[in-house]
């Protein structure tokens, strides 16, 4: 169906860069995750008296630990709608050859087949 | 979050403390990573089923055999979840045996099914992708900033909720005590409303159990709906019949899915008696996490990724999840009552997801799909931009 190989648009640097921004962005924010949620499990395994540390009468340290951890997520998907909402939707707008109407005029990329619609 | 696994770890956290604690903070942190990894694309494509996903760039035929068998298992798991939970409840209120009350809430349940959610066939089709409540949302709202955003709120409310388990449970444990919670359900699941009993009278016990059953036979309707569909939709109509049956035979096929699917409910909600729920939607995850997680993750981010790549992912996983979950000390010791599990460890995720990643890779590299890997970069367009999708 697509003879002429990858089209016009995958092909550009503008793409490719978009692309690899997306995937930095998402794995660097699921390593944060990943850093703040293992982090807490590996001190929760192999020393739990840090976590048991009492704050206050009755409070032990681990409580606020484990609601930041929540705060944590929470915080990073903010973030993530904060940068997708911006940069990412922004470069597509402004970047011509990315834009859906430049996409569809391009014929190779077959877009208006009926197989995909 | 379903009622049931808000029941389950508010109990976890009143008999086990900071322990069942550790479940609030692992199934919220579940959400972002999704949004991170596979909600985007997944939106883009206009794709909102696991197997459209998969089916999108491989063979149809395969892929949605197997992605059925995935599907239907970890339905099963979640119904037996929230079986367990609204037995309880059930129990609790009326003072019933939990076995009377699981056939009870089992029978309410296929008749609800049976005489008035057949019609709902298109919320049906939204609930067939799985498990993510937050994702039907992301889903519903047309423009893609607007999605985004009601994530980061529907995410904002479930760390409340969770953060609320941590409370309630520490507040069940001291104004309820351990002993009347087990006394009522060894597994702990009635810990939030016996606290409400016990701080606003049978009043509040009766409000808390009634919004709790309401929510839990509603998950427990769609996830009968989803199998049922399942089963006569993509396994009986599309690989039986081929494509070729008439809507009545589909709607009948779909009533006796229901009927065997609710018996079944109702034979392994009883098996699983004193079973904490939480524990069980986790096993839910764990099922879904082999079956479906790997390929849905190598589909969207592996070119190279292939039909009996993702066929051999999907049956591994689900075959080696359960398969594990039989000899674990939870069925092993619990339900069949053997001295000693064959398999240390309750939860097989790290092992069957592990497995299911390799064998996905393993088989899509022995040979090679030249039409999916073309397929990879026409669907890349749609991934990243959303074109054609609207």
């Amino acid at each position: 169906m697509v003879s002429g190989g990858p089209g016009r648009v995958l092909d550009s640097a503008e793409f490719k860069e978009l692309v690899s921004k997306r995937w930095t962005m998402s794995l660097a924010l699921t390593l944060a995750i990943f850093i703040g949620y293992f982090g807490f499990i590996l001190v929760l395994a192999f020393d739990k008296t840090l976590l048991a540390r009492k704050i206050g009468e009755h409070i032990t340290i681990g409580i606020p630990i484990g609601i930041g951890v929540i705060v944590l997520a929470w915080v990073l998907t903010g973030i993530y709608v904060w940068w997708a909402n911006g940069y990412y939707d922004r470069t597509v707008e402004q970047r011509s050859t990315m834009r859906p109407g430049a996409a569809s005029r391009d014929s190779r990329i077959g877009l208006r087949s009926p197989a995909i619609t | 979050m379903s009622a049931a696994s808000f029941l389950g770890i508010a109990g976890l956290v009143s008999l086990k403390g900071y322990d069942g604690l550790i479940y609030s903070v692992g199934w919220l942190v579940g959400w972002p990573i999704i949004m991170f990894l596979v909600a985007e694309p997944l939106r883009n494509l206009g794709k909102y089923t696991f197997a459209d996903v998969l089916a999108y760039r491989l063979s149809q035929k395969p892929i949605r055999i197997a992605a059925s068998i995935g599907a239907l298992t970890t339905v099963a798991f979640y119904l037996i979840a929230q079986m367990v939970g609204a037995g309880n409840l059930v129990k609790l209120m009326f003072r019933l045996p939990f076995e009377g009350a699981v056939i009870a809430v089992g029978a309410v349940m296929i008749a609800y099914v049976l005489f008035g959610g057949m019609l709902a066939t298109t919320w049906v089709q939204i609930i067939k992708a799985g498990l993510p409540h937050i994702l039907m949302r992301f889903y519903t709202v047309p423009d893609a900033k607007e999605a985004r955003k009601s994530v980061f709120y529907a995410t904002g409310f479930i760390g409340y909720f969770y953060i609320l388990t941590f409370i309630i449970g520490f507040g069940s444990m001291v104004l309820v005590g351990q002993d009347l919670i087990t006394k009522i359900d060894k597994g702990g699941n009635m810990a939030a409303p016996l606290l409400a009993e016990a701080t606003g009278g049978t009043m509040f016990l009766g409000f808390i159990a009634a919004v709790a059953f309401a929510t839990i036979l509603a998950v427990v309707a769609g996830l009968t709906l989803a199998g049922a569909s399942t089963l006569s939709h993509d396994l009986y109509v599309n690989v039986v019949r081929s494509g070729h049956s008439s809507e009545a035979e589909e709607v009948r096929v779909a009533k006796i899915a229901t009927l065997l699917l609710g018996i079944l409910a109702i034979v392994l909600g009883i098996a699983f008696k004193g079973q904490n729920v939480a524990f069980m939607v986790g096993l839910a995850f764990a099922v879904a996490a082999s079956a479906n997680f790997p390929a849905l993750l190598m589909s969207i981010m592996w070119k190279g990724f292939t039909t009996s790549g993702a066929v051999a992912s999907i049956i591994i996983g689900t075959v080696l999840a359960v398969g594990l979950i039989v000899i674990s000390p939870t069925v092993w010791i619990d339900v069949l009552k053997n001295p000693t599990a064959i398999f240390p460890l309750k939860n097989p995720a790290i092992i069957s997801m592990t497995a299911a990643f390799i064998v996905g890779i393993v088989f899509s590299l022995a040979a090679r799909d030249s039409r999916a890997a073309s397929m990879y970069e026409e669907e890349k367009l749609r991934t990243y931009l959303g074109v054609g999708a609207e």
